[in-house]
């Protein structure tokens, strides 16, 4: 299937191709054609459709630029604004509070406890001192999961395994945090479906009870078009500080990341890059905008012309 | 019920007066389905079929185009062959019967092992499940707290130890206990990593050291939400472990898992379960009739 998106963008940009001005027939049809690329790239279709029209616009705003090719000139208008879209530049993690307080959020299985682990290991070697928050109380081995990942890296975690009131976990780890001059405390939560109005209620009762300073949505960079609605309905209840894109080690195009800033405005600050303690990165939009369009490819194909 | 009242009226809209799909309605149509994931090209397959079902058998109302469209995708959802087994029955071996269950991360794999191992167990027969996730941060605990939960034995030799020597153990153990289903759990793997998909292959190969012609299934776990990735993971888990079934998880959610659709046609294997929901009792018998209904369910 892949193979077809980028034989389909080299269709798409071949009726550009050679010609030297752009002109509205052209246009329309590539643009139709990087549409369908988009899509199967899992961007949400609504948000396709608005961002092939913008491009369309601004093709056709630049008629005559001789000295480029056309075609390259539409490459470069469709990977720009992916990029913009997605942010511009990296957004950086914003640390206040004593403690500073982070706390995750997200659907099942999308990467929450593997990622805070990731993050704490990396505010570690930053000098700070750093506490883990057990506060998933529903999936068996939940606890042990992070205590494991906890143990590899050396930070304290805090749990209560008796308790199943999270909230009350998350407040108790505050005040310990704070007993224990710990100066970062990242709270790991249960995945949870943002239709689950029960499941909902209790993380907007942990955000209140212990006012993060960033609250990171957590999402799996293979969703498809259901990005958009769990995205929007957890920001509606959370007000989420950035996004964390997971498991880009793998080969999906992560179209998702696309959609999710296009709704939330959200930046997107991490990326999860493999299994292991050190699979985390900052999240560059270019790199992202030229992997949803398979980039890699169509620059290929330009140099080949 | 709500599933006419919400796509069928606007699609009705669209087509009152007229005498044959147009383009309003084929939009229309084509929004629903790429909005649940069914993908460009099977899209486009669904909507070719339909045109021609269309121009062949002349419909004009509403009811028959959403018959036609039901059976149309109905059609590329492939039956499910082994229909005795499909209200989780176990055929009857002198060996038990071996299921390994494979996917990517995170999409459900451990715990569809639990519900299915319940099922099995409701139904009177022996379980034993093979802990042969020994990489993935407290994997085992996991497993054998399911294992619990359910009343069946794990069969486990700790974190860290080789995928395959667990999977030897496991087979010898089920086979000695005379146990009628052993249910192997593997580490989430990315399809395109190769030393992971070859390990699965080892892994396939030790089971049949001890029960040639085991695994009886090889289930591919595919995450409901996931979106057109899931093609690349059904390929290369195919490619691998010869999938004999998927099963689709959190349909629970508002995702409508509609990728499965080209899935199941593409690579002929049909899909079994569906999970909806976290709890033992939360795994379904795929419903082919029900699942196309729900892709139109406004959420
Ligand atoms: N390849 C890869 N795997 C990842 C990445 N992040 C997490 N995983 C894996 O994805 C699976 C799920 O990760 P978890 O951290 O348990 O996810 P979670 O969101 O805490 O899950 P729940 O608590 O059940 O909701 C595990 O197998 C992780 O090893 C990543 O960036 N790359
Ligand atoms: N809502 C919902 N959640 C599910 C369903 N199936 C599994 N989950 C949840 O998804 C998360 C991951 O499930 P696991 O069974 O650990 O997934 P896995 O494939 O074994 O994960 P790895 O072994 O880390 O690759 C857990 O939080 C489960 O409770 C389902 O059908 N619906
Ligand atoms: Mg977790
Ligand atoms: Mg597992």
């Amino acid at each position: 299937m892949f193979q077809n998106l980028s034989e389909r963008l080299e269709g798409a940009l071949k009726v550009i191709k050679g010609k030297h001005k752009i002109t509205e027939i052209n246009v329309a049809e590539a643009v139709k054609d990087v549409r369908k690329a988009l899509v199967e790239a899992d961007v949400n279709y609504k948000i396709a459709k608005e961002i092939t029209e913008r491009i369309k616009e601004k093709a056709l705003g630049q008629k005559i630029l001789i000295a480029v090719e056309p075609y390259q000139l539409m490459i470069k208008i469709v990977e720009d604004e992916l990029a913009q879209l997605m942010g511009g530049q990296k957004a950086d993690l914003m640390l206040t509070g004593s403690p500073a307080v982070v706390l995750m959020a997200g659907l099942q299985g999308s990467g929450k406890t593997t990622f805070s682990a990731k993050l704490a290991n990396q505010i570690k070697r930053q000098g700070r001192q750093v506490l883990l928050v057990a506060c998933d109380v529903y999936r068996p081995a939940a606890i042990e999961q992070l205590k494991t990942l906890a143990l590899q890296i050396g930070v304290d975690v805090y749990s209560e395994p008796e308790n199943n009131n999270p909230v009350a976990i998350a407040q108790n780890a505050i005040q310990y945090a704070k007993a224990n001059h710990k100066n970062v405390v990242i709270v790991d939560t249960a995945g949870r479906l943002a239709v689950d109005e029960e499941m909902m209620n209790e993380i907007e009762k942990i955000k209140k009870a212990i006012n993060p300073c960033e609250i990171l949505f957590v999402v799996d960079s293979m969703t498809g078009q259901d990005a958009v609605n769990t995205a929007k309905a957890f920001n509606e209840r959370l007000d989420f500080t950035g996004v964390v894109l997971t498991k880009l080690d793998g080969d999906t195009r992560g179209g998702a990341a696309l959609s999710i800033r296009a709704v939330v405005e959200k930046p997107i600050k991490f990326i999860g890059t493999s299994e292991k303690i050190d699979g985390i990165d900052v999240f560059h939009p270019d790199r992202m905008a030229r992997r949803i369009l398979n980039m890699g490819d169509v620059v290929g194909l330009v140099e080949k012309a | 019920e709500k599933t006419k009242t919400n796509f069928f009226s606007k699609l009705g809209k669209a087509i009152a007066g007229k005498s044959k799909v147009d383009e309003e309605v084929l939009d229309e149509l084509e929004n629903i389905l790429i909005s649940a994931d069914v993908g460009v090209q099977t899209t486009l397959k669904i909507i070719e079929r339909l045109e021609e079902r269309v121009k062949r058998d002349k419909y004009l109302n509403t009811e028959e185009l959403d018959k036609i469209l039901r059976e149309e995708i109905m059609a590329l959802l492939q039956e499910n062959k082994s229909a005795d087994l499909a209200d989780f029955e176990i055929p009857k071996l002198n060996h038990p019967y071996v299921i390994m269950v494979v996917g990517v991360n995170g999409v459900g794999k451990t715990t569809t092992i639990g519900k299915l191992a319940a099922q099995y167990h409701l139904k009177g027969k022996k379980v034993v499940l093979g802990a042969a996730d020994t990489f993935r941060a407290a994997a085992v605990e996991q497993l054998k707290i399911w294992g619990e939960r359910v009343g069946v034995p794990v069969i486990e030799l700790g974190m860290g130890k080789e995928p395959s020597s667990v999977v030897f153990e496991a087979a010898k153990k089920a086979s000695e206990m005379q146990a009628d289903v052993l249910i192997i759990d593997t580490a989430g793997r990315l399809h395109n990593k190769l030393h992971l998909m070859n390990e699965l292959a080892k892994m396939k190969k030790t089971i049949q050291k001890f029960i040639p012609d085991a695994p009886h299934e090889v289930l591919l776990v595919l995450d409901g939400s996931t979106g057109q990735n899931a093609v690349m993971q059904a390929r290369e888990f195919t490619k691998t472990t010869d999938v004999t079934a998927l099963a689709i998880t959190k349909l629970d959610g508002t995702a409508k898992g509609g990728v499965v659709i080209g899935i199941s046609d593409e690579f002929k294997i049909p899909v079994k379960y569906i999970g909806v929901g976290e709890k033992i009792e939360d795994l379904q018998v795929f419903n082919r009739a029900e699942f196309v209904d729900s892709l139109f369910k406004k959420n």
